[in-house]
């Protein structure tokens, strides 16, 4: 027998243990499924640590209204064949219960704005640690997140204070309002995620495929035509086809042109392409250097 | 494809930032967008070229404030591995910092900036490397374009450190002539560097041996989690989740539990829903017990043959990481996996320098960064073994009871 672990089973290994960890230390956790491609995987990796138990979390979507209708149908079906416990919590409730300004533009996004529902939704049910599919890979500011990473009451991150994380060894202990956002799969790249989803056969929604879609391009990016985006009389708007990289919201993600109707060559083109993941498909983080920074301090997962 | 955890141990003007980015860079790991971006922020450089030290910069409010933060971590693979780097920031807080980054490393690279040779710092990572086991020493002796490439200026800096390795008795330490600014030998070989007649930095990192610092002999498993499911048709279920650390499990072993010492023997074993003969160290698995005996979270399930020790006295080398001093009789939580106990700290036994290994006998104040051989008292027995034999259930941290934060690192002795 072979007592190797291909680093796939390694990242895999690595992601349940800290699922138990977080389903060991803490009495009321949470996992943020957000539809997409990391949060499915992380739902997969679940099932792995606890079948033929039920999860000991119910999956928390922060619904912003301006989902992917693909991605939300996806959703249900996951959860009704998991037989598991799904709470949706709508920015839009938010915004009316707080007063809360409907973000202005051409790509008016609520992105931003989920940070309020998603506090609310942990006070709510008093969640003392929330699960994200989170990757140290995307982003700079990420790759500093620690696994178990320590919220105060306003759900704030803040740099200074991460604790430091040794061995395999995670310090979830908190006081009373504050909350840990724990991150099973941080060692994962982009194309870890696709390898492991190949290799398992996991289902995900239809707009990571290629398909036929009404797109505008904008400062070289194209993104899908909606309701949400208002078009000018000089936007550029043809049928392309496009699959998705990442899947968050209609009006802050964008598509890239290709031809993969199937993972093997979604990987293909993964593997050759030259741009980063958040890179070509963010609009949300383009606005800033440090976008993503300010928003992980103000209470973004 | 397997996976290789390394540290890079140096400060900013020992190439580190360069080096990284220079791994990251000729082994074709950085994107586009990201290359644009530092390219903006290097257009202010006189000489116009992109400072790939700048991949590894840090957050604004690092850079505002002055601050580091102790790990950040760099992905990158090539067709046989896929790498993950720990980049601890040097500076002030340098220890703490190592310390935690080496801590999940098989390998460290030290770099040594070949005008300069070894020095203090190098002597410190080389400590630091030991106290925390590291399996693999790789030392990169760096701007070797500032030596007009000489291979004399390598081989005393080769003799030099050979003495430093003797001394902590690293085993195993393979040296490389590089210059990360110029990509000499990183990924490719250089021909400067004809006369060196090893691989480059990327292979002797694609080749380390990894699998031998896994542990096959000692059966450890602590238990995380109890799966109970609450359905009539599961009703007898009950297994205790958990991975393991070292050894390996198989149906029909007989086991111990500790700290109990209760007695049973493997009925199954589950991974991911099927079951198997056999489990290995790394893997997360269920295991099933033939009696129905008492075991929650935090107990350890040795196999009977190969049990760890079980003490209330331990003896540890504490990595001081709080920014308040360790007092003497202080209560903290012992936390070893996923057991969690009260602990006193009895006494502190010495300093140890980590630039000359000098124990200074009973020191009063010990500050964020020392390094201290304590004695601790636990409230109930816990399982371990000795970090120089088992890294993974020789290493515990220490928490501040009142402000739940990790202010140690115990490499129990």
């Amino acid at each position: 027998m072979s007592y190797r672990l291909d680093y796939l089973d390694q990242l895999e290994s690595e992601a349940i243990h800290i699922l138990r960890e977080v389903a060991g230390q803490f009495e009321r956790p949470a996992l943020l499924f957000s539809g997409g491609k990391d949060s499915i995987t992380l739902v997969h990796l679940a099932l792995k640590a606890f079948r033929p138990g039920k999860f000991p979390f119910p999956l928390v979507h922060v619904d912003t209204g301006h989902n992917f209708p693909e991605a939300l149908e996806f959703r249900d079906k996951l959860v009704e064949q998991l037989g598991e416990k799904l709470i949706v919590r709508n920015v839009e409730d938010t915004m009316r219960k707080r007063h809360l300004a409907e973000p202005k533009g051409k790509f008016a996004s609520r992105n931003s704005l989920q940070t309020y529902t998603l506090l609310d939704v942990i006070e709510e049910f008093q969640f003392d640690a929330c699960i994200g599919g989170g990757r140290r890979d995307e982003e700079k500011a990420r790759a500093k997140e620690r696994i178990f990473s320590v919220r105060d009451e306003f759900g704030q991150w803040n740099p200074k204070l991460q604790r430091p994380e040794l061995w395999t060894i995670y310090n979830g202990r908190i006081d009373k309002g504050e909350n840990v956002r724990a991150f099973p799969i941080s060692n994962w790249t982009e194309l870890d995620i696709w390898n492991y989803i190949r290799r398992e056969k996991i289902d995900l929604p239809s707009i990571y495929f290629a398909h036929e879609r009404e797109v505008l391009e904008h400062e070289g990016q194209l993104v899908a035509t909606s309701r949400f985006i208002q078009l000018d009389p000089s936007d550029k708007v043809s049928v392309k086809r496009v699959r998705y990289r990442t899947v968050g919201d209609m009006t802050c993600t964008a598509a890239v042109e290709s031809s993969a109707t199937g993972i093997d060559a979604i990987i293909n083109e993964i593997t050759a392409t030259k741009t980063s993941e958040r890179g070509e498909t963010r609009i949300d983080d383009r606005v800033s250097e440090a976008a993503m920074e300010d928003r992980k301090k103000n209470g973004y997962f | 494809m397997d996976l290789l955890r390394f540290i890079t141990a140096g400060s900013v003007d020992d190439g580190k930032s360069t080096l990284i980015g220079r791994l990251l860079y000729d082994s074709k790991n950085i994107m586009i967008d990201q290359l644009e971006a530092i390219g903006r922020q290097s257009k202010n450089r006189e000489d116009g070229e992109i400072d790939l030290a700048l991949l590894t910069d840090g957050l604004r409010a690092e850079r505002e404030q002055g601050i580091t933060i102790d790990v950040a971590y760099k992905y990158f693979s090539t067709p046989k591995r896929k790498f993950i780097i720990a980049d601890a920031p040097g500076h002030i807080q340098y220890t703490r910092n190592m310390v935690t980054g080496a801590s999940n490393s098989d390998l460290v690279i030290i770099l040594v900036d070949a005008r300069h040779g070894v020095v203090e710092q190098t002597r410190r990572h080389s400590i630091i490397a030991s106290l925390l086991n590291i399996p693999h020493v790789v030392v990169a002796i760096n701007k070797m374009d500032l030596v007009g490439y000489s291979r004399n200026v390598y081989n005393d800096i080769v003799i030099d450190y050979a003495e430093v390795a003797k001394t902590l008795g690293l085993s195993d330490v393979t040296y490389i002539p590089i210059s990360a600014l110029n990509g000499a030998n990183i990924v490719d070989r250089s021909e400067e560097l004809s006369w060196y007649d090893g691989g480059s930095l990327l292979e002797i990192l694609e080749n380390v041996e990894v699998q031998n610092s896994v542990n096959l002999t000692d059966a450890r498993f602590y238990v995380q989690y109890v799966i109970r499911p609450q359905v009539e048709e599961l009703h007898d279920y009950r297994g205790y989740a958990g991975k393991i650390l070292s050894g390996t499990y198989r149906k029909g072993d007989k086991i111990t539990v500790l700290p109990s010492g209760l007695e049973s023997t493997i009925a199954s074993i589950e991974i991911a829903g099927k079951e198997v003969e056999e489990a290995f160290a790394q893997q997360s698995i269920i295991l099933h017990l033939k009696d129905d005996i008492d075991i929650s979270r935090g107990d350890l399930i040795a196999l009977s043959g190969s049990q760890p020790q079980v003490e209330q006295d331990l003896e540890a080398l504490l990595c001081w990481m709080g920014n308040k001093p360790l007092v003497i009789g202080n209560r903290y939580l012992l936390q070893i996996h996923s057991r969690l106990v009260k602990a006193v700290v009895k006494d502190i036994d010495y300093r140890l320098d980590v630039n000359t290994l000098q124990k200074e006998p009973s020191p009063t104040m010990i500050g964020l960064n020392d390094i201290v051989k304590i004695s601790l008292k636990t409230a109930s027995p816990v399982p371990f073994d000795s970090y120089n034999k088992l890294r993974t259930t020789g290493g515990a941290i220490l928490i501040d009871e009142t402000s739940n934060v990790t202010v140690g690192a115990c490499m129990i002795q």
